[in-house]
């Protein structure tokens, strides 16, 4: 072996290495400056802005309901009937083809009781529930449907006084977004 | 472009003055005047060149539509109802523009079933073909957000469920679904973007086509009889036959795409696309634009789950993976003959994906219910299993019909049958 032979190794990767280095910054770099582009089209501050909302319900009379829009979407709230609560509470838990709450309030395996549903003890009455089917994103019909909850004139998907799916191609129960009652008479949604 | 020797001589000074420093008028020359084509090519493969005259014709009429259209939830719907009635020839614009994309499909589809028929995605073409199918995809992204543009009920709806697509991505589908909608539902930052990539992506449409006739004109055209051309007599000059007969079934497209602009303009599009988008209102039926009812039938199709896969991602992957078996094709099929001319089983197979295609789109225009959904389900099968199962297997097994020896001979033979047949038998 040459001297030559041993100067040029630690030489090669030297280079080798200035190369890589020079590679990652530039790939670094390239990725910063990505970042800002996709990063644009993520939901903007006037948008996060609305993200919550607060809704007066005094005027929501038993068996009324009212639909409100909340980050695009609407939103139900329901001042159900004594007879709506009782025949959502009887139905025996096994007969849900969905039996999770899907309410964002409590955790996320909590089955779907009617209590769990509604706005909870002491506002067994209302339903505030977001109005999209959980199927392909249409909006169902109120106090219609076997069941008399809602109907989605979609594809045939029904759901019951407390919105949760009886039939049809829906797989969830509607959800329930994160709400309470800051006062007796007033929500906050979101 | 092709490999072959280039011809052109410029015949004036000023055309060898342009020549010795850039010469476009050569590379025109060579690839759409001298450019060898086979000599049997038929009416199937004059689509390409339609393809090209929609595209231009989109842009043209798209550039102007800009030019009145606003892109804001409050503005847009108004805006379009003014081209229809206050702006001048505004609603011939649109009405060429809305059926334009109509037709783009018809042509891209019979380009489609003309290369599966004909076997042209086979090698030396595969990137040939997947760039076919690059520009298939940016077509089907291109008329999505376009529809979305004129914010009726349809546009609305429509993009609520196909967004709605995105959120069956395990994990990150919710991620995905807000990035594309620039909020929590569609809404005006939706439609702000998609009006900005709606005129970018045709751009990207002419990039992908650009490299499309490049690959073309390296392995040069397919024929109907899927023999590569051999001799000089297998050819004949792009100009004048291969741009007459172009011409010719351009002119014919056009005839029928103008009687549905000026006789029934709306035959296409749907009603309640003249309703105003209402995010608090669903329509009874959504359905999407034809062109896209095939794939919407396979996504209802899925009603079961699969495993730890639910139907609703079930659907959505059925539905994406049907077009990415398109990419797959060239190295599905095994069969080494190219024509399905020459392949008596194929050709049943394929008539039978093309009735196949056509019911799928029936059933999409359906409601999801009973029958329709077992009819889609058999159709969605068939779908898959024409290209898994009938192309890899079919070329093994399949005793294909004797092949002519070169172009030219299965030009003279035909036409010395044709003749025979056409003479009286007493004057033979």
């Amino acid at each position: 072996m040459s001297d030559t032979d041993s100067t040029h190794i630690p030489e090669h990767s030297r280079r080798d290495f200035l190369y890589v280095a020079t590679g990652m910054a530039g790939a670094v770099g390239a990725a910063a400056v990505a970042w800002p582009f996709i990063d644009q089209m993520r939901p903007d501050a006037s948008t996060l802005a609305l993200a919550s909302i607060q809704v007066d319900v005094s005027a929501v009379q038993p068996g009324m309901s009212l639909t409100v829009k909340w980050r695009g979407h609407p939103v139900f709230i329901r001042n159900r009937t004594e007879q709506e609560i009782a025949a959502a509470q009887e139905t025996p838990l096994d007969q849900l083809k969905d039996p999770v709450a899907r309410n964002d309030n409590l955790p996320a395996d909590t089955p779907a009781t009617d209590l769990a549903r509604s706005a909870g003890e002491g506002k067994e009455n209302w339903l505030v529930m977001i109005g999209v089917c959980t199927h392909l994103g249409c909006i169902p019909l109120g106090q219609s449907g076997e069941y008399g909850g809602w109907f989605c004139p979609c594809h045939g998907s029904v759901y019951d006084t407390a919105g949760r799916v009886r039939g049809g191609p829906a797989p969830e129960n509607m959800a329930i977004p994160a709400f309470q009652f800051i006062s007796d008479t007033v929500v906050q949604i979101g | 472009m092709s490999g072959g020797h280039s011809t052109y001589t410029p015949k004036t000074g000023f055309g060898r003055w342009i020549d010795a420093r850039l010469p476009l008028p050569r590379l025109i020359y060579d690839s759409f005047v001298a450019y060898p084509v086979p000599r049997n090519l038929n009416y199937a493969y004059t689509f390409g060149g339609i393809l090209s005259l929609m595209l231009a014709a989109q842009i043209l009429t798209g550039v102007v539509l800009a030019m009145h259209y606003a892109a804001n939830t409050e503005l847009a719907f108004g805006s379009v109802e003014k081209i229809m009635r206050d702006v001048n020839s505004g609603w011939l614009l649109r009405y060429l523009h809305a059926n334009g994309a109509s037709f783009f499909f018809v042509a891209v589809y019979v380009h489609i079933f003309r290369g599966l028929y004909y076997g042209s995605y086979k090698a030396p073409r595969e990137l040939l073909w997947i760039l076919g199918c690059i520009i298939y995809l940016l077509m089907m992204a291109t008329a999505f957000m376009g529809y979305v543009l004129p914010w009726g009920q349809m546009s609305f709806w429509g993009a609520t469920v196909i967004t709605g697509f995105f959120s069956a991505i395990p994990l990150v589908g919710d991620w995905i679904q807000q990035l594309l909608l620039g909020g929590f539902a569609v809404e005006n930052p939706t439609l702000n973007r998609f009006f900005s990539l709606h005129y970018l992506l045709p751009f990207m449409i002419a990039g992908v086509v650009i490299l499309h006739i490049w690959a073309l004109h390296v392995t040069g055209q397919t024929n109907p009889t899927g023999i590569e051309v051999k001799q000089k007599t297998d050819t004949v000059a792009f100009t004048p036959y291969a741009t007459i007969k172009d011409g010719f079934a351009m002119v014919v497209f056009l005839f029928v795409f103008a009687y549905f602009v000026f006789y029934m303009p709306n035959y296409l599009g749907h009603p309640d696309n003249y309703i105003e988008a209402d995010p608090l209102k669903t329509p009874a039926h959504i359905v999407p634009e034809w062109y896209f009812l095939p794939f919407y039938a396979m996504l209802r199709a899925i009603t079961f789950n699969i495993g730890p896969i639910d139907s609703k991602l079930g659907g959505v992957l059925v539905m994406f993976g049907s077009i990415a078996l398109l990419f797959l094709t060239p190295w599905l099929d095994t069969s080494k003959v190219r024509s399905a001319a020459y392949r008596p089983w194929y050709k049943i197979f394929f008539w039978l994906f093309v009735a196949d295609a056509i019911l799928l789109g029936w059933l999409g225009s359906r409601p999801a219910e009973g029958l329709y959904v077992a009819m889609a389900q058999i159709g969605t099968l068939y779908y898959y299993a024409f290209f898994l199962v009938v192309m890899p297997v079919l070329g093994l097994i399949e005793t294909p019909r004797r092949l002519p020896n070169s172009i030219t001979e299965a030009v003279l033979e035909k036409n010395k049958a044709g003749s025979l047949a056409a003479q009286p038998v007493s004057q033979r």
